[in-house]
């Protein structure tokens, strides 16, 4: 699987696999061939991915190879113990949270889910969370601050589920009251974008004191597709859309929404998903040993002041 | 009989030659009911025949509430500034000027200090005419500044809202405003000052799934739509027609997300009753 403006880069790297298959089959030193291809692909990528639109960044973050958040647990933590259900009515499998040890920390890590096949696509719903999903979430939140352990939020979600069921659960109330406790959550929080932030549906598990995307993921308060059907009244603006929606990590970074942006190894994060998890990794051990240093009622302070200064008006 | 009798089938007048009566003096309910704008204005914009809740805005609800229709306005001329120069078809300053040339208001809400029976209130209002309602950094601002007021006099606050949801044209900063006003409200629960969501038709999207879902007291007016999704949305994701009265005051008090449904006639009692016996 592979998006339009990749396929140059794969194209070369074929022939690579070829003339490395050719040297080994025939005995030939075909070294200097290779290394002129290795380094025209990663020119050739270089010189791609530094001219990336906002739509192919959009198609980045929702590449069906990037790691989805039970990918980054997996190669950034050990002992990782999932906690289920939401203690009302369900298990929201869109939704995943649990302890983990990050360096020989106890972690609490939660995250949208999404699917790599069909049948795994339907199991996880897409990385769209119902109410319970949000509940879930607030519960394992209450848990690590009860027994005092950092809390990060891994978000990738194209939005909170749509469906009849999701309302009469309270989808609304859901992210409301998550959105409303986390500001005053007194462990440290960090929420980064890993993939998708659609909306509520990211915010939802998106309030904390440090909050970063990694590279080529977007975080807004629509999806492109839904902006262009709703203000150009036709699916087909979604380049227009995400250009005027800005809702790219450098944007964000720009617009202050953001702490930081996370880089992700050339090319995206799944080409090299152990690299893109190691340099993940590398941030929230440093952010969160940087905000343990910070008393539980400052952090607070400071949470609500960031949230509270956001936006831009005239007096 | 014979002159009742049609001679030509069907209407044949197209819609846009269709006579309308003068706007502004009658009104209909989509039951049928027509009332004349003075006996509604008399009656809280409630049709006396069948109940129905004809869409006011901010001037309306302060008319109805505010002891003699008295009160101090907050942040009057706070106004949006674009932030992302943002452009569809139509530019939003585009927009931003045309809705306040045509409604009159600077953006979609309005705050207040005044009294309801004598005792002291906040209000903030959203106007549905102003850009369906939309929440962008205006609408957090000032219900930010309110709760600030709020907390500063320990005066109670009612936010009615009527809105779709959060400002498309103001992209990732409308959606930060659900943050803003849900840490304002953490304020205001530590301080323990009562607040009052009433939620009208719509309440959708960023606004449901923030403040307005955040209320001590979640209330609405009968037969409003409230909910996450649009409806639209919900149809078109799962490919069936939804139930009736779906997403309905009604329905969500029967899901347990609304402490009651309340009659606009009876809102400034009930509010003032209310409020009262958490002073007592």
């Amino acid at each position: 699987m592979s998006l339009d403006f990749e396929k140059p880069i794969l194209k070369l790297e074929e022939k690579l696999t070829q003339i490395k298959e050719l040297a080994s089959k025939s005995g030939k030193n075909l070294d200097e061939e290779a290394l002129s291809i290795e380094k025209k692909i990663n020119d050739l990528k270089k010189d791609i991915f530094s001219k990336l639109t906002r739509w192919q960044k959009v198609q980045l973050s929702r590449h069906p190879n990037r790691p989805y958040f039970l990918d980054y647990i997996y190669k950034m933590t050990d002992e990782f113990i999932e906690i289920h259900g939401d203690r009302f009515s369900k298990d929201d499998k869109a939704m995943v949270g649990g302890f983990a040890k990050v360096d020989g920390k106890a972690v609490m890590f939660i995250g949208h889910q999404k699917g790599r096949n069909t049948k795994e696509r339907q199991f996880r719903n897409f990385g769209m969370a119902n109410p319970e999903g949000y509940r879930k979430a607030l519960r394992l939140m209450k848990m690590a601050e009860k027994f005092n352990k950092p809390i990060v939020c891994l978000i990738d979600t194209p939005g909170a589920y749509p469906g009849i069921e999701a309302e009469e659960r309270g989808q609304a109330e859901a992210i409301a009251r998550n959105i409303k406790e986390m500001t005053t959550l007194k462990v440290p929080v960090i929420c980064i974008i890993i993939g998708e932030g659609a909306s509520g549906g990211a915010l939802g598990i998106g309030v904390g004191d440090k909050i970063f995307m990694m590279e080529f993921t977007w975080y807004s308060v629509i999806s492109p597709e839904s902006c262009s059907s709703i203000l150009w009244r036709s699916w087909d603006y979604k380049e227009k859309a995400a250009d005027a929606l800005k809702l790219t990590s450098k944007d964000l970074l720009k617009q202050k929404i953001i702490d930081g942006i996370i880089k992700e190894p050339l090319g995206g994060a799944h080409n090299d998903p152990n690299k893109a998890a190691k340099m993940l990794k590398k941030k929230i051990v440093e952010e969160l040993v940087a905000l343990e240093k910070i008393s539980p009622e400052k952090r607070i302070n400071e949470r609500i002041n960031k949230f509270s200064s956001m936006g831009v008006t005239n007096d | 009989m014979n002159w009742f009798k049609r001679n030509i089938k069907n209407i044949k007048t197209p819609t846009s030659k269709k006579k309308e009566a003068p706007d502004g003096m009658w009104h209909k309910t989509p039951k049928g009911s027509i009332i004349h704008i003075r006996e509604l204005k008399n009656n809280s914009y409630v049709s006396p025949e069948d109940d129905f809740h004809f869409r006011i805005g901010s001037k309306e609800y302060f008319e109805i509430l505010f002891d003699n229709n008295f009160y101090k306005e907050l942040d009057e001329n706070l106004s949006s500034s674009d932030p992302l120069n943002f452009k569809d078809r139509k530019s939003y300053k585009n927009r931003l000027s045309s809705s306040k040339k045509s409604t009159g208001l600077n953006d979609a809400i309005r705050t207040g200090v005044g009294k309801i029976n004598g005792l002291s209130i906040i209000i903030c209002c959203m106007d549905f005419s102003f850009i369906g309602g939309s929440m962008g950094s205006v609408v957090g601002e000032k219900i930010s500044r309110a709760i600030d007021y709020s907390i500063k006099n320990k005066f109670p606050i009612l936010i009615i809202s009527k809105s779709g949801g959060a400002r498309m044209m103001e992209s990732t900063f409308s959606l930060m405003q659900m943050a803003k006003t849900s840490a304002k409200i953490s304020l205001l629960s530590k301080e323990k000052i009562p607040y009052i969501s009433l939620m009208t038709d719509p309440t959708t999207g960023g606004v449901s799934a923030s403040f307005a879902m955040l209320g001590d007291f979640n209330i609405a007016e009968p037969n409003s739509l409230i909910g996450f999704a649009g409806p639209r949305v919900i149809k078109e994701t799962i490919g069936s027609n939804l139930p009736k009265g779906f997403q309905k005051s009604e329905f969500l008090l029967d899901n347990g997300f609304l402490d009651f449904i309340v009659d606009r006639r009876n809102l400034k009692n009930k509010i003032y009753k209310l409020l009262r016996l958490l002073k007592d």
